[in-house]
């Protein structure tokens, strides 16, 4: 290969990488209405968020940048201005923004239940006890006990159980914190043959992977309500206001709801997400 | 659960069908790391040059900077570009945060180092005698770069693969400063987390084994293209 035949080709590849440069101006374009959601894994790991937001973006034009992070990542986005609107499940941290005027249009989307899991023999026999008596017989039985610990909804639900039980489980040898999302942590708590506290959604979609059983469920404190809230446009300039107001108001829809009705029956035999715009919790 | 032949089977599946949501991964995966790794090749391959060719002060802790660069955390170099181009933050006014170009920024700065400090060394491996025998030939300046830029070509090109190595591989950047968006940011690696979170892991194998290939075809183009230049 001669110098000129080497030039050449490093050229020729050069051209190609500048092209891929102008195709990605082109996709740029700023006419697109951005719209940042920043939401909590479960909706977008239950594939919930992939059926509701092409309607959405199809009926107004806006492109959903989904931010699947923990609750607590989510809510602090909200909290600095970082995103256009909330899906969250964590009721007491939520207040605080509506309290402090971070966010507004604070509306009732949905719920479902957080359950908790563990091996089908259940060593620590937390089967038919409340959930706080469940929690201090894995404690009592030092069963192992995998913990998100990355301050997400779930894992928020999860300390006030520990807190209700009286029980400080930090930095004990059976309560390992996997630090990630909701489907990691129900596959570490499988590998590990020990417990964890789980939305009954992502451990649906999960159920086929895991060797892990439902042996908790229905006590009233488990209840994982989800909560849609506009980030305050009044307060933040940068805020895409009109769109935020425009999912939020999307997401309490009645065809909307119906949807979230029905997602997951067909696959699951049973739905997901119970809607309830509208009502008093 | 025989997860990775299934994979297999589905990476097949995907691409036989041309699947319009791996297509479009792939392409985006492409497009932002090639962008990426030939903005580093424009920023590096100069640096590398001239701190090859010249003596000043400082230089020393520059090619200990450039150095120490080579092996920047990907999640660190993510973080920091997250920093900076939110909404409030110094260059947020620039809206693009979770855009491509926002992971090509961050690919390119964990790129840009490799490509400069394996190019210096190559520079710096040319046998310094060619110099005395270029300007005795009556080489201009021009032509003597380009000669020593030719003579350092096997290394300069490994420079280019070390670099694209480094951001076609890489997640914890492009999941933090492009947010992981379906159909706009969402790339092979952080696709395919998105898959295991998911417990879908038939389709993060697929999508691993489609990274491994792609990686497999530019890789070869461009040792082609190197071993090429042995010959000559």
């Amino acid at each position: 290969m001669t110098v000129k035949g080497f030039a050449a080709s490093v050229l020729l590849v050069s051209w190609m990488a500048l092209n891929l440069f102008i195709g990605m101006a082109d996709a740029a374009e700023p006419k697109v209405k951005d719209l940042i959601l920043a939401t909590t894994t479960s909706t977008v790991d239950s594939g919930l968020l992939d059926v509701l937001t092409p309607i959405f973006e199809k009926q107004t034009g806006y492109r959903v940048k989904t931010i699947s992070a923990g609750t607590g990542q989510a809510l602090a986005m909200g909290e600095k201005g970082e995103a256009d609107v909330l899906l969250c499940h964590a009721p007491a941290a939520e207040k605080a923004l509506v309290e402090s005027g971070a966010v507004i249009n604070y509306l009732l989307v949905m719920h479902n239940d957080f359950v908790i899991v563990g091996p089908a023999n259940d060593p620590a026999g937390v089967k038919g006890k409340s959930s706080s008596d469940a929690f201090k017989a894995i404690a009592a039985k030092e069963a192992v006990f995998a913990s998100r610990g990355d301050d997400s909804g779930t894992h928020k639900k999860e300390l006030s159980l520990w807190k209700n039980a009286d029980i400080k489980p930090t930095g004990s040898k059976w309560y390992q914190e996997s630090g990630q999302g909701m489907g990691a942590t129900l596959l570490m708590a499988s590998d590990k043959q020990g417990y964890t506290l789980t939305d009954r959604g992502t451990y649906l979609a999960q159920k086929k992977n895991l060797k892990l059983e439902i042996l908790n469920e229905g006590d009233k404190s488990l209840l994982n309500v989800y909560h849609v809230m506009q980030v305050n446009p009044g307060k933040f300039s940068k805020v895409n206001g009109e769109g935020g107001k425009a999912f939020a108001e999307f997401m309490v829809a009645p065809e909307t709801q119906k949807i979230i009705g029905e997602f997951g029956k067909e696959k699951y035999g049973q739905p997901l997400f119970f809607p309830d715009a509208g009502k008093q919790m | 659960m025989n997860v990775i032949g299934d994979g297999f089977l589905e990476a097949g599946r995907l691409l036989a069908s041309l699947d319009p949501d791996v297509m479009s991964i792939t392409l985006r995966t492409l497009q932002v790391s090639c962008t990426a790794t030939f903005i580093s090749v424009l920023i590096g391959i100069p640096v590398g040059t001239v701190l090859a060719l010249t003596q000043f002060w400082g230089r020393g802790l520059l090619v200990a900077v450039i150095n120490f660069g080579m092996g920047l955390p990907p999640v660190v170099v993510g973080l920091a570009t997250w920093l900076c181009l939110t909404r409030y933050g110094p260059f947020g006014v620039l809206g693009l945060l979770y855009t491509p170009t926002a992971m090509i920024i961050a690919q390119a700065v964990i790129a840009s180092p490799i490509v400069a400090g394996f190019s210096l060394a190559a520079i710096q491996s040319v046998n310094p005698k060619l110099r005395l025998q270029m300007l005795a030939f009556g080489a201009t300046r021009m032509q003597y770069l380009f000669l020593l830029l030719w003579e350092a070509r096997l290394g300069i090109l490994a420079s280019v693969i070390a670099g694209f190595g480094g951001v076609i591989s890489e997640v914890g950047a492009s999941l933090m400063v492009g947010g992981n968006v379906r159909g706009y940011t969402r790339v092979l690696t952080t696709a395919t987390v998105l898959e295991v979170s998911k417990g879908k892991f038939e389709l993060a194998t697929a999508l691993s084994i489609i990274l491994l290939l792609l990686t497999f075809v530019i890789m070869s183009l461009l040792s082609y293209l190197q071993q090429r230049g042995r010959q000559a």
